[in-house]
């Protein structure tokens, strides 16, 4: 059995996200990246899955910005191996980052074996101007499902049990066959936790393979004229005073609400 | 423009998910500014019915599929591909649903025409559509280009007000035949949400947290709070996800839908997803160490700390006020 997890690093929305002076990207020397979550997720989906039905484990990643700590950490988790696409991912669309991952996994030959599940994020923060999992599977002419959360694979490892979420709490169970593409939501546990010292050691007794892919040409379907901020606060009517002011203030309002 | 546009109505379980309407309002507009025509699609069980009600369209393609509870996403990306070639529609909207997520990225791939994600706005400019997006989490805002007004747009929920979708009227209904495509997905059945301890939906407060809450050692904070209020503690996805509340306090896309009298939001940004699950609320108040917050943008009141220092602060102040 063969998990193919292809992640993909996004602006951490909790920091500052800085533009580029003309507007036209993100300035990545000045924001900071991380794992998009639903990606940590597949990931973890994947380890599930490999402790129950065995086989391996192979990450996919182009270059970005705290890329290697990643992979790192996954091959710590139990990752077999971590390859790292020498393109820089922080000036791409996720179209493009879908063209290289299909073209990779066309090119090495990634899919030989009918018993692979690609597993990938169900959809990223910056996905502008697509999902990586409904791509990947179009250009690979695969069956793809995304907004998971739940995989059951078969002892024959050819059919999938497949949960995906849908609104309120409510869940549909699906059924498809191997090789297909999912895109995680959540896994059916989270993402484990992995002791720093264990990512040092592995960082001085693994590698990552970085690879070259010369034939990949990007594209952009559309034209983005400005990226900008939007105004804040034009709703809320912002409590000012130290800490005691402010939480009086608010019991009054809750008070005169009849709320207590 | 004269070209048209084209909306998946999308149904579940043979009703109309709510957001077509907001699909069908920004089409009308797009229309009514460009004279061009609005197209539905509608499939699955009642489709028809529905298809008779669609005032706001001009047209309405319909094919019941049998009674489908749940119509395969091949068959959407099928019949929308016909409509396209078939009608002369340009321009496609797709409602941001947990059930469309995927199905225009696939769309563009197939047929080559622009995707655009998480739209706001959409203005027609010349002959060509200026597509608003809020992502990131909603803290950046990107104006996109359409040339020609060619694009498949999915749409924020709540961006547009669904009312111009509601017109009343029978438009021009046509059975859609000759879909071919064979699912490679079967899909089994629903599952209704496991009964949860609480039942976040019918509390008149709720204390919800976020990513903020840093760890599950904190929860009890927040519970004590919850406790005071008469309330429960809901959570953001970040804290379902971990493990530390279950799926039922969930609040958002994914989640629940809230409506109470009070929410108290701590240590939670904003981002959309969350704010489909709680918009409609009596009375939001948010706590955030992050002054840019979005969450600050729809709360009603807004208070810059951090949650561990004023979770105390605010129990003291509520115990003295009932006294």
């Amino acid at each position: 059995m063969n998990y193919l997890v292809l992640i993909k690093m996004v602006p951490d929305t909790v920091e500052e996200i800085e533009l580029l002076p003309n507007g036209q990207g993100i300035d990545s020397s000045l924001t900071r990246y991380k794992l998009s979550d639903p990606d940590e997720h597949a990931i973890e989906q994947a380890l599930i899955l490999k402790e129950k039905h065995g086989g391996n484990i192979t990450l996919l990643s182009l270059v970005a910005p705290e890329v290697d700590d990643v992979l790192f950490t996954a091959i710590a988790k139990g990752v077999d191996r971590a390859i790292k696409i020498n393109i820089d991912q922080t000036n791409l669309t996720t179209t493009s980052v879908a063209s290289v991952f299909s073209l990779y996994i066309k090119q090495s030959n990634l899919l030989s074996d009918p018993a692979t599940l690609i597993l990938t994020g169900s959809q990223a923060s910056d996905d502008l101007d697509g999902e990586l999992a409904p791509i990947i599977a179009e250009n690979l002419s695969l069956p793809v499902l995304t907004v998971v959360s739940g995989v059951t694979l078969n002892q024959n490892l050819t059919q999938l049990v497949v949960f995906k979420e849908f609104s309120g709490g409510l869940r549909g169970e699906f059924e498809l066959s191997l090789p297909c593409v999912l895109g995680l939501q959540s896994a059916e546990s989270p993402p484990r936790y992995v002791p720093v010292s264990k990512v040092r050691n592995v960082m001085k007794s693994s590698k990552i393979e970085n690879v070259e892919l010369p034939d990949f040409q990007p594209s952009q379907m559309f034209q983005i004229e400005k990226l900008y901020k939007p105004e804040i606060s034009t709703h809320a009517e912002m409590l000012e005073g130290n800490l005691e002011e402010v939480a009086d203030k608010i019991a009054s309002i809750l008070s005169q609400k009849g709320i207590i | 423009m004269n070209s048209s546009i084209l909306v998946l109505i999308e149904t579940q379980r043979g009703e109309l998910v709510e957001i077509s309407f907001e699909c069908l309002s920004a089409a009308r507009a797009i229309a009514n500014s460009t004279n061009s025509k609005v197209i539905g699609l509608v499939l699955g069980k009642n489709a028809y019915q529905i298809a008779t009600k669609l005032g706001s369209c001009d047209s309405v393609y319909w094919n019941e599929l049998d009674g489908a509870e749940l119509v395969p996403a091949d068959i959407v990306a099928e019949a929308l591909g016909m409509l396209i070639k078939n009608t002369n529609a340009s321009t496609v909207l797709i409602g941001g649903t947990n059930n469309s997520l995927g199905l225009g990225s696939r769309l563009s791939a197939k047929t080559n025409i622009p995707f655009v994600n998480f739209a706001q706005k959409i203005t027609p400019v010349d002959s060509d559509l200026v597509v608003t997006c809020r992502f990131l989490g909603g803290k950046i805002l990107a104006d996109v280009r359409l040339k020609g007004s060619k694009g498949i747009i999915v749409i924020n929920s709540g961006a547009f007000a669904p009312d111009l979708g509601k017109t009343e009227g029978t438009p021009h209904c046509e059975k859609l035949d000759g879909l071919v495509s064979k699912p490679r997905i079967t899909f089994k059945k629903f599952i209704q949400p496991a009964a949860g301890d609480i039942d976040i939906t019918k509390m008149d407060v709720l204390v919800s947290i976020g990513r903020g809450i840093q760890n599950p050692d904190n929860i009890p904070l927040a519970e004590e709070l919850a406790k005071l209020l008469n309330g429960a503690v809901s959570a953001s996805r970040p804290v379902v996800d971990q493990g530390w509340l279950p799926l039922t306090r969930q609040v958002g896309k994914s989640g629940m839908t809230v409506k109470p009298k009070l929410y108290l939001a701590l240590g939670i940004s904003g981002a959309p997803e969350h704010w489909e699950g709680m918009k409609d609320s009596n009375m939001i108040i948010a706590v955030n160490t992050d002054a840019n917050a979005p969450i600050f943008s729809f709360a009603h009141y807004g208070v810059v700390a951090d949650i561990f220092d004023f979770i105390p602060v605010l129990k003291d102040a509520i115990q003295k006020h009932k006294k």
